[in-house]
């Protein structure tokens, strides 16, 4: 029935894919990293963490020579169409790897992680594969390679986020995240051999040509994309996709938390994004526009539910973990806002939001460690008179949280200010979207300025000495991420103008 | 009689479905880790099933290929789940889904 390839063949198979090697350089050399940390594991053991870390910081820093390298080869379709190195995909390896920088400096004053687990010889090279499947999933552009990328990401975080594998707490995160995990990437699998039966074609490009082309069934596509949407949606945490979400990010180590809120969203967004736009054809007009089955509609419930369930669940949270799970179902509700409005202006404002949110929600994560590490719990009641004894960490949580209900003068504002202005530029149809944002919003302002209340206006329950110390580098960080969320909302030029260079996406130039 | 002689590629369409409709029912009624795990296996192998037979019916090789490396996943995230239930285990002395609940609202 197959025809065999002849010799020949597999001679220009070969060459193609030694050709595409060189457009592959930062994922190749992140998987030499991988392999390095292992071996030095294997070499250092049981001495120290720090190797570890150190290796992987440099390592990780020294992949972005090669991805400002690709700026020079955009536009290159390689493997067979199974990758685009694009500045789409582009701006997504710099926001993903740059988290996972964070999360290494956010692992390393971590005592959960240095004291608490059994040695950390397993966790560094975890982080770093599942930071090459969320680089694959912002560039990937067959179903096939999106599977693979996906799983990479899922099957590194369940290990993670079960780490602490004697604390109860952690193991269960992790049982959930694995059924919900598992169940979701099943049902996608499903979508997409429908999808592939529809096309008979696995790249999203011929995909979408072969279907605007051929014609389709509309309620059969409508199924297969809903299908595969639980997949991306599970892994931007969106409503109803976001059961797993709240006892995850309680569980896992708050390190692995902040890079799961940050790092996974972002990459489940850009495959959105790409697979959405690229592959599944739209019927929005923006003439007459009239709201039906389509997957538009679809995301804009998603967007509405995400940003009222997460909103308002939160305000009852007594555990700043559980309190800022809450506020990323919300978040995935804002970016996908800029999604659905399906144009330049909306999709740089996603991107732009994207990178707030790694400044704000990083930094809120990294003050919650410095707590954490102190208190030993992340209990809204252990936060009472800390500001005053912590100044610095005190003063950037309130920062943070400022940029996180979207208030002047901070980089969350700049970042909320963009979607909604995306959103009226659009027409009057968006209004109503806009209008629930903002109320959303205002919601928001309660339950994010109970941290600094306790922090700062309520009188601590035990004695607590005069000054509580947190070691240079933590400090560090966290002025420079506290610093960045004020510059940034000032001068956030270079930062939207980055965005707008991204927006092109290989194969459709966009709109 | 046709439908009954020849196999074609509504039958396997069919028996897909089945299989996925048990995994689905297997995910939401049942309790026990390890067979919600086998739900999930039921809706792969559903998948799979789907890409063999539109490859056969298409004549092309994307579908074989497809599902050889969703066996592979297959293996690898049922090796990383069940390290993670046996550690469930350890630490609840269960592996019934309802009663692990240490993370409350």
């Amino acid at each position: 029935m197959y025809e065999l390839p002849s010799g020949a063949d597999i001679q220009t198979i070969i060459s193609t894919i030694k050709t595409g090697a060189q457009f592959f350089l930062p994922e190749i050399f992140l998987s030499g990293l991988f392999l390095v940390l292992i071996l030095l594991d294997l070499a250092v053991r049981p001495a120290r963490h720090h190797v570890l870390s150190i290796t992987s910081l440099v390592g990780l820093l020294a992949s972005f020579y090669f991805i400002v390298q690709q700026h020079a080869m955009t536009g290159e379709e390689i493997f067979f169409g199974m990758y685009v190195v694009d500045e789409f995909a582009l701006f997504f390896k710099y926001l993903l790897v740059g988290s996972a920088v964070l999360t290494v400096l956010l692992s390393m004053p971590s005592d959960e992680l240095n004291s608490r687990t059994s040695g950390l010889g397993e966790y560094y090279p975890l982080l770093v594969g599942m930071t090459i499947g969320m680089v694959m999933m912002a560039s990937a552009t067959d179903l096939l390679m999106i599977f693979l990328a996906m799983e990479m990401v899922s099957l590194a975080a369940y290990v993670l986020t079960g780490y602490l594998k004697r604390e109860r707490r952690s193991t269960e995160a992790a049982l959930k995240y694995l059924v919900y995990g598992a169940v979701s990437s099943g049902l996608m699998i499903y979508g997409f051999s429908i999808l592939y039966g529809m096309t008979g074609a696995t790249n999203i490009a011929v995909i979408s040509q072969v279907l605007t082309e051929r014609g389709y069934d509309p309620l059969l596509l409508m199924v297969a994309s809903l299908m595969i949407l639980a997949g991306i949606g599970y892994k931007i945490g969106a409503v109803p996709f976001h059961f797993w979400s709240p006892d995850v990010y309680e569980g896992a180590p708050l390190p692995v938390t902040a890079f799961l809120s940050v790092a996974s969203k972002a990459a489940g967004f850009a495959l959105l994004m790409r697979f959405f736009y690229v592959a599944v054809p739209q019927t929005i007009d923006p003439a007459g526009f009239v709201p039906g089955l389509d997957w538009v509609t679809i995301l804009m419930i998603l967007s509405v539910a995400s940003m009222i369930y997460g909103n308002i669940v939160a305000l009852w949270q007594t555990n700043v973990k559980r309190l800022l799970a809450y506020s990323s179902i919300a978040h995935a509700g804002y970016a996908l806002l800029g999604i659905i409005v399906m144009d330049e202006l909306g999709t740089q404002a996603t991107l732009f939001y994207l990178v707030s949110y790694l400044f704000m929600n990083f930094g809120a994560f990294l003050v919650a460690i410095l707590i954490a590490n102190k208190t030993g719990s992340e209990n809204l009641e252990d936060y009472r008179g800390l500001g005053r004894r912590m100044p610095l960490a005190g003063a950037a949580m309130t920062v943070f949280l400022i940029s996180l209900v979207g208030l002047p003068p901070t980089v969350g504002f700049i970042g909320k200010l963009m979607i909604f202005s995306a959103l009226l530029a659009k027409g009057s149809l968006f209004i109503w979207l806009a209008l629930i944002g903002i109320l959303t919003s205002v919601i928001s302002l309660y339950y994010y300025m109970l941290i600094p209340l306790n922090m700062y206006l309520r009188e601590a329950r035990h004695p607590l000495p005069d000054k509580i110390p947190s070691g240079f580098l933590p400090q560090a960080v966290t002025a420079g991420l506290m610093i960045l969320t004020l510059y940034f909302g000032i001068f956030f030029t270079p930062l939207s103008d980055f965005a707008l260079s991204a927006i092109s996406i290989f194969g459709n130039q966009l709109f | 009689m046709d439908v009954l002689t020849t196999i074609g590629l509504n039958h396997y369409l069919t028996i897909s479905v089945l299989l996925f409709g048990f995994g689905l029912f297997a995910i939401i009624t049942r309790k026990n880790a390890i067979v919600v795990l086998m739900g999930v296996e039921l809706i792969l192998n559903a998948a799979n099933i789907n890409l063999l037979a539109f490859s056969k019916f298409n004549g092309a090789m994307e579908g074989v290929m497809f599902s050889l490396f969703v066996i592979v996943l297959a293996a690898a995230e049922a090796a990383v789940a069940l390290a993670i239930v046996i550690n469930i285990y350890k630490t609840f002395n269960t592996v019934d889904v309802s009663r692990i609940d240490s993370l409350k609202e």
